[in-house]
């Protein structure tokens, strides 16, 4: 094609990936359903679902890999780096509104609160609608603990905002040429990252309720476990750009993977910065503490 | 003087430049399977919603039938047929799961892989004169996503839903009935093809407003676009905006299904009536998505077979976007039964009805564009008349639902089953149609037969007219939806509905007919045959247009007509 072709758009060869990834993402979900209906499918689940996930992860391993090296071939002309920031900036918009849906849940139920009581010793929420006797209603059912939200929780924002500023500097050091400032930022960020969801880990085993039976538990451990995903997915993304750092990857002009990744850290830390005022701080307010 | 794009012949509409390094292809398999193409993915996509539209249209054919007489009449059969029992609570189950299955296939799989995937990824680039899509290969990921989606709908037809197979929660899937209602795989089968048909959808949608943002050629700006590239942009920004909420929602549905959360169990605190917030949230968003493109095509083929430019360019492009941004906060006018607040009822039947200004300014603009035009009504012209006029009957019977106390009566009954048809399938598919024999001979290469297209026209008007007509009647007087029995009183309309299905029927065997004929032995296409009144780039390629077009970028200038809302000035 090579002398006709008068743009300087990116014009791709056919890939095999998206029917693989495709058709992986449906083994997977269908994986799920099994693993969720194990009555009806009998044990298979387990592999249909891993079969599924692991071709998930090798769609995603080469599609990336082969977008790292176009980016050293040089097709990522100006125009098509425009493409990407747009591309990842809709992407991010798209993943707002995920999280607008569940904290639309989170908000219906604070604000609506039904009256309900927990039983800590056995863990059973009972609903007490349409009883007489129900004064105020809370959003924390009676005799729930929530987590003390100026803990760990506090302990994870300032971790986040931590990470926010080490993201940007590693980014200000690779825009002006110093290599090791770029690693070394993206260690102490993935470092941070990883810290972040080892804390998460930890309160989630220690919480002093279960994961179902109430809208407060639904919706914490909902909400913020799509956080804790996004931030894993986030600390991979780091990852890698930290890898192609040391492979020698991206100029002080031309970066826009490690600009893309720090977008989606900033997007996962606003989110948890939400998260950490209405659902900590505001959803818990005057509930016995942990 | 304009450029044109200068590696290919204009007048070369033969097929005969297989040599031409702009239309080299690969071999069969990296073709079809391993796309980047958007015309190879576009034509994917309109095969597929062929497909699919023939599956859900079969469906809405077994649910006239029984609907034909009173009483159950083939739904024990079907029950048996599709593995389950045969008692009547299985017969009854599987009318749940044909509702379910007809809408789901028709929105998912049917309107919205044919605007978007099919027009969408064949003309927006063409139109705007760009060499393809922005992400080829996440073009191709689209479409097959929204293809493992079909195929785990399927899948939940053939295990346990709620007392038979399949998931017969309707389209909606709303709890309790999707929950606490229906405990086998199905259901779990049936969410997940909508997280892998709405992955799709969001992908895509980043795709064409990338592609749109930054492809258009030199000196196209945004207010010379064609009206269709506008309507997908609209679109675009639907989709991404609505769908995760969806997507977060079903996820709601999941957990609630199989691990302990209460979203929308009572028992735990939850609330059945936030699925339906925030379903519609999504819900209301995704029925302007079905219906923008329509009006983006209904624009082109108006324009260029009253060979003038369509009138009032920039309020058609405004009224879209009024429309889009309207559109996400109307939602609660599907939920006026569930026992909301008065106040609220009286905002969201206010927003509703000023929804109706936009479209006005569509319907009159389209009258507006013909007025002392030089009308010639080719087929896709006749389509797109008939758009006009049953869209305007669907969107009059809309304004009377935007009512709180008028829907209060009339909330799931007929009268709202024949609304959403005329909109849906007498707009939506009426507009499909108009740009299928607008375009086919720009993606054949091959001129269907006029006569064939006309015929298909006026049987297909006659027949959905004589199926969703007398659905008002059987409103007014009290049918639910989404049963399929019903009181003696009911019969007449419904059998007279059920013959409109056979015409309807009949009449698309022009249509397949007449697809084969044209792809056989159909006259060659020129590169505009439509003549001066087609101003948009695609015209400007041979039919069909080379593998790769525009290796050199079309220049627009003020002074061309590659653009429809101007004359030329040249």
């Amino acid at each position: 094609m090579a002398g006709k072709v008068n743009h300087d758009y990116h014009i791709l060869e056919p890939d095999i990936w998206p029917l693989v990834g495709s058709f992986s993402a449906l083994t997977f979900t269908s994986g799920l359903v099994m693993y969720m209906h194990p009555d009806f499918f009998g044990n298979a689940a387990g592999f249909v679902m891993y079969a599924g996930l692991a071709g998930l992860i090798a769609t995603f391993f080469m599609w990336f890999k082969n977008i790292v090296i176009e980016a050293q071939r040089g097709d990522h002309t100006p125009v098509v780096q425009l493409h990407m920031r747009y591309g990842m900036i809709l992407f991010i918009a798209s993943e707002v509104m995920f999280f607008v849906g569940w904290f639309w849940s989170f908000f219906d139920f604070a604000l609506f609160p039904a009256p309900l009581t927990y039983d800590e010793a056995t863990g059973l929420t009972t609903s007490l609608f349409g009883q007489e006797s129900v004064a105020a209603v809370t959003f924390v059912p009676e005799g729930m603990q929530v987590l003390d939200p100026f803990s760990l929780p506090l302990l994870n924002t300032l971790i986040l905002l931590c990470s926010g500023t080490t993201v940007t500097w590693a980014h200000h050091a690779l825009i002006h040429g110093d290599r090791e400032g770029l690693k070394q930022g993206l260690w102490a960020t993935i470092a941070l990252g990883v810290l972040f969801s080892a804390i998460q880990a930890y309160e989630y085993a220690g919480a002093p309720f279960g994961f179902g039976g109430n809208t407060y538990s639904s919706a914490f451990y909902m909400a913020t476990g799509f956080h804790g995903f996004h931030v894993i997915v986030g600390t991979i993304f780091l990852a890698v750009c930290l890898y192609r750092a040391y492979l020698g990857h991206f100029t002080p002009r031309q970066h826009f993977g490690f600009e893309a990744a720090a977008w989606y850290w900033h997007f996962v830390d606003v989110v948890w910065l939400f998260l950490f005022v209405a659902v900590y701080v505001w959803g818990g307010w005057g509930a016995e503490l942990h | 003087m304009a450029t044109t794009a200068e590696g290919f012949d204009i007048h070369h509409g033969d097929g005969h430049h297989a040599h031409d390094h702009a239309d080299h292809k690969p071999g069969f398999f990296a073709r079809w399977f391993m796309s980047t193409n958007h015309k190879d993915i576009g034509t994917m996509y309109l095969i597929f919603a062929i497909i699919a539209g023939i599956v859900g249209g079969a469906i809405s054919g077994i649910m006239r039938v029984e609907l034909a007489e009173p009483g159950i009449q083939y739904l024990q059969w079907w029950a048996q047929f599709m593995g389950g029992g045969n008692d009547l609570n299985t017969a009854l189950h599987m009318w749940n799961v044909f509702i379910t299955a007809h809408g789901l296939i028709m929105v998912f799989f049917m309107v919205m892989p044919a605007m978007i995937g099919g027009f969408g990824n064949w003309f927006v680039p063409l139109m705007i004169g760009a060499p393809d899509m922005a992400f080829p290969r996440m073009n191709n990921v689209s479409f097959w996503l929204t293809v493992a989606g079909f195929f785990s709908l399927l899948f939940s037809l053939f295990v346990p839903g709620g007392t038979g197979p399949g998931a017969g929660t309707g389209w909606t899937v709303y709890a309790p009935l999707s929950t606490k209602g229906s405990v086998g795989p199905a259901v779990d089968f049936a969410i997940f093809s909508l997280h892998l048909a709405g992955a799709g959808s969001i992908l895509g949608a980043t795709n064409f407003i990338t592609t749109i943002f930054n492809m258009r050629a030199p000196g196209m700006t945004l207010h010379k676009m064609p009206l269709f590239v506008w309507s997908v942009l609209v679109t675009a920004f639907l989709l991404l905006l609505a769908l995760p909420v969806l997507a977060a929602a079903i996820t709601m549905l999941l957990t609630d299904r199989n691990f302990g959360t209460t979203f929308f169990d009572p028992a735990g605190g939850g609330d059945p009536v936030l699925y339906q917030h925030l379903f519609w949230f999504f819900g209301h968003p995704e029925v302007y998505i079905m219906i923008l493109p329509g009006f983006g095509m209904i624009s082109q083929i108006v324009a260029t077979f009253s060979r003038k430019p369509v009138f009032g360019y920039l309020g058609m492009a405004y009224a879209m976007v009024l429309i889009g941004v309207v559109g996400f906060i109307v939602w609660a006018h599907h939920m006026y039964t569930v026992g909301l607040d008065v106040n609220t009822k009286m905002y969201f039947t206010a927003a509703t009805m000023v929804i109706a200004v936009p479209t006005g300014v569509k319907i009159f603009s389209w009258i507006a564009t013909m007025w002392g035009g030089s009308l010639s009504f080719k087929s896709p012209m006749v389509w797109s008349l008939g758009f006009i006029f049953l869209f305007t009957v669907g969107g009059v019977t809309g304004v009377v639902l935007a009512n709180g106390g008028i829907d209060d009566n009339l909330h799931d009954t007929y009268y709202v089953v024949a609304h959403f048809h005329y909109v849906l399938s007498m707009g939506a598919v009426f507009s499909m149609f108009a740009g299928f024999y607008y375009w086919f001979p720009k993606m054949s290469g091959r001129m269907h037969s006029e006569l064939l297209s006309h015929i298909h026209f006026w049987t297909f008007f006659v027949g959905v007219n004589v199926i969703f007509f007398p659905q008002h009647f059987l409103g007014m007087q009290g049918m639910p939806r989404r049963y399929p029995d019903y009181a003696e009183a009911y019969h007449f309309w419904h059998q007279i509905s059920t013959y409109g299905y056979y015409i309807m029927a009949g009449s698309m065997i022009f249509f397949f007919v007449n697809i084969l004929y044209s792809l056989l032995a159909g006259k060659k296409a020129e590169a505009n045959p439509w003549g001066e009144g087609a101003t948009t780039l695609e015209w400007t390629l041979p039919s069909p247009p080379p593998y790769h077009q525009f290796e050199t970028l079309p220049v627009i200038t003020d002074a061309n007509d590659y653009h429809d809302h101007r004359p030329a000035t040249a």
